[in-house]
């Protein structure tokens, strides 16, 4: 076999690429990171709120360091139908410490997570679009570019959601609508001081809000707002395998945020300085790849290790996680001289023993649910609505008990229902007994070269 | 602001000479696939014209892959990432 250029290299420098690549160069081996973007995250969009836990076993400093727009202190939560916003708001100087989250802009962001990449002694090289994986004897052996072929003793796909790569190469299978959604966003100019005045916010902290409703018109998913430094992201995401319920388009939800009368006095005289769309993983557990191949793992999006929990999305920690897991796996693997997926298996073990495969068994069948219940979107808002105005309007007719008035808002949904979708959500989210199950039957476990589809050519 | 108007904001490199997403024949395509197209597509570069038959420009795209899914070997012959250094190039994300 001919002499391999690289120990490892690694496609896509947003945040799980980044994080194995400096993993992996930091003990001494010897890596490469492409990015067919003219900069690291020149490609990559996200709503904005990074979770820094994983991110804090690689980067200690990264408070000081990284580009992090605002310290999330404030979170809201509201149902909106198209004149109303029925809101839970959490304001607290306790969400901070260990268990802290950012807004972020993923330009600047995956820049510097590429950075320390390179500083710790790896080649990042951008402006490269990978198009294959070299398979030679049944593994993964490199990959293709254009007229170049590179080889390496193991090659990570990092190369996000969509996955072409993997998909090429037959280790996984056609995307399902159901296991996706598509977001857009806005970025818009405020400025700092109105931020921190609209918002009521300290100087550098900021505010995390999720809505749910009116703005996708009441397709499964919903729209955020963070507040960054000088500007907001806002925006939608929405199942694409639910874009058939309705036929307001996704540009149009972005819309119907902006307009809404909670959101547009706040945005109000901003200047729009981007606007930009992208894939989210809607799947959840079941929808987790086989993770490890002959020559090869899978990380961040590209393995399915995306989170939707209905009132926050995540995925960028969950990247960063198993980047580290993946390139901690590889320095053994190195030391062993063994590329094998049985070499590999570990990746997997470790990630299920990680909160990465752990949150996303526990949130197992929040996807299903929100499938099954579309009320969350239409009906439920509406309820909240109905509730707060006969708690708050006062016209001089004689007042209502409480119960009664929550008894006339609940009837068009009928109690049955509520109980039972509240009983299933709860179920949903809340399952702890069931993670361990989950994780048995996992089909990401290696299950040796029997069971990888195609792969060689 | 229209879409046009937006998409004028952001900052994209577009490869004259190749497009990275080539719709096929849609004549066989069942409409309601088109129209999930139009609606889905982030940066509205899908129209369907009254007689049923599609446009598309791949001028603007995000690369986001809402199509690839919905209509990958059906309304849409290729879809590829544009060449390294092309297409969107998101300032903030
Ligand atoms: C609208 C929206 C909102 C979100 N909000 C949040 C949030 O608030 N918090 C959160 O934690 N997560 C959020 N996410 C999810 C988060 O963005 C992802 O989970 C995260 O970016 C995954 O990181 P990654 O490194 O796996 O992949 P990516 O960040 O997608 O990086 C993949 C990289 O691979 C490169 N690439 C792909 N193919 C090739 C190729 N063939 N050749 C060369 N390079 C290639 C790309 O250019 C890209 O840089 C959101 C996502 C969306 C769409
Ligand atoms: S990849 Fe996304 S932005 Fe580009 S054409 Fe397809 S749906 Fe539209």
């Amino acid at each position: 076999m001919a002499e391999d250029a690289f120990d490892a290299i690694i496609v896509g420098a947003g945040p799980a690429g980044s994080t194995a690549a400096t993993v992996l160069a930091r003990a001494g081996l010897d890596v490469v990171l492409i990015d067919r973007g003219v900069s690291a995250g020149s490609k990559n969009l996200s709503g904005g709120r990074l979770y820094t836990h994983a991110l804090g076993k690689v980067f200690p400093d990264f408070v000081d360091q990284a580009p992090l727009e605002r310290l999330i202190t404030k979170e809201r939560i509201s149902l909106l139908t198209q004149e109303s916003a029925s809101t839970v708001e959490f304001a607290s100087g306790k969400l901070g410490g260990h268990s802290a989250s950012y807004s972020v802009l993923r330009a600047p962001f995956d820049q510097w997570l590429a950075d320390q990449a390179e500083a710790a002694g790896a080649s990042v090289i951008t402006g490269i679009r990978v198009d294959d994986l070299l398979l030679r004897d049944g593994r993964v052996a490199g990959v293709v570019a254009g007229e170049e072929e590179m080889s390496a003793k193991i090659v990570l796909l990092a190369d996000g959601a969509i996955s072409l790569l993997a998909r090429r190469a037959g280790l996984i299978g056609e995307p399902d609508p159901h296991h996706y959604a598509v977001g857009a966003k806005e970025v818009i100019q405020l400025g700092e001081e109105v931020i921190s005045q609209r918002f009521g916010l300290a100087a550098g902290e900021g505010c995390a809000w999720v809505f749910d409703g009116d703005c996708t018109d009441g397709h499964i998913g919903g729209g955020f707002l963070y507040t960054n430094r000088d500007t907001v992201s806002l925006g939608i995401v929405t199942t694409i395998g639910d874009l058939g319920y309705s036929d307001v388009r996704v540009p149009e939800m972005v819309e119907r945020l902006k307009r809404h009368p909670v959101v547009a006095p706040l945005i109000a005289g901003g200047t729009l300085v981007e606007y930009g769309g992208h894939l989210a993983l809607e799947g959840g557990f079941d929808a987790v790849p086989q993770l490890v191949h002959e020559g090869a793992l899978l990380l961040g999006d590209a393995a399915g290790l995306g989170l939707n929990t209905g009132y926050t999305i995540r995925g960028m920690d969950l990247a960063i996680e198993s980047g580290r897991i993946a390139a901690e796996t590889v320095i053994a693997a190195h030391g062993r001289n063994d590329f094998s997926a049985a070499s590999l298996a570990e990746y997997a073990d470790r990630l299920a023993e990680s909160f990465v495969l752990t949150d996303l068994a526990f949130y197992r069948r929040f996807p299903k649910f929100l499938e099954d219940t579309r009320g969350m979107f239409t009906d439920y808002p509406k309820l909240a609505e109905d509730a707060m105005l006969s708690l708050f309007s006062v016209d001089g007719s004689k007042p209502e008990p409480i119960t009664r008035s929550l008894r006339n808002a609940a009837r068009p949904i009928g109690f049955g229902r509520l109980v039972r979708d509240l009983w299933r959500g709860l179920g949903a989210i809340n399952g702890r007994a069931s993670v361990a199950g989950a994780l048995g039957g996992a089909a990401f476990r290696v299950r040796g070269t029997a069971n990888r589809k195609g792969g060689t050519r | 602001m229209s879409l046009e108007a937006k998409l004028a904001v952001d900052r994209f490199a577009v490869d004259e000479e190749s497009a990275h997403i080539r719709l096929a024949d849609t004549s066989d395509v069942p409409r309601e696939t088109l129209e999930l197209l139009v609606r889905g597509c982030p940066a509205g570069l899908y129209r369907l014209n009254d007689d049923g038959s599609l446009d598309f420009d791949y001028a603007g795209c995000f690369e986001c892959g809402t199509c690839y899914v919905l209509a990958h070997g059906t309304a849409l012959a290729a879809w590829h990432f544009p060449r390294g250094e092309m297409g969107i190039e998101y300032r903030r994300g």
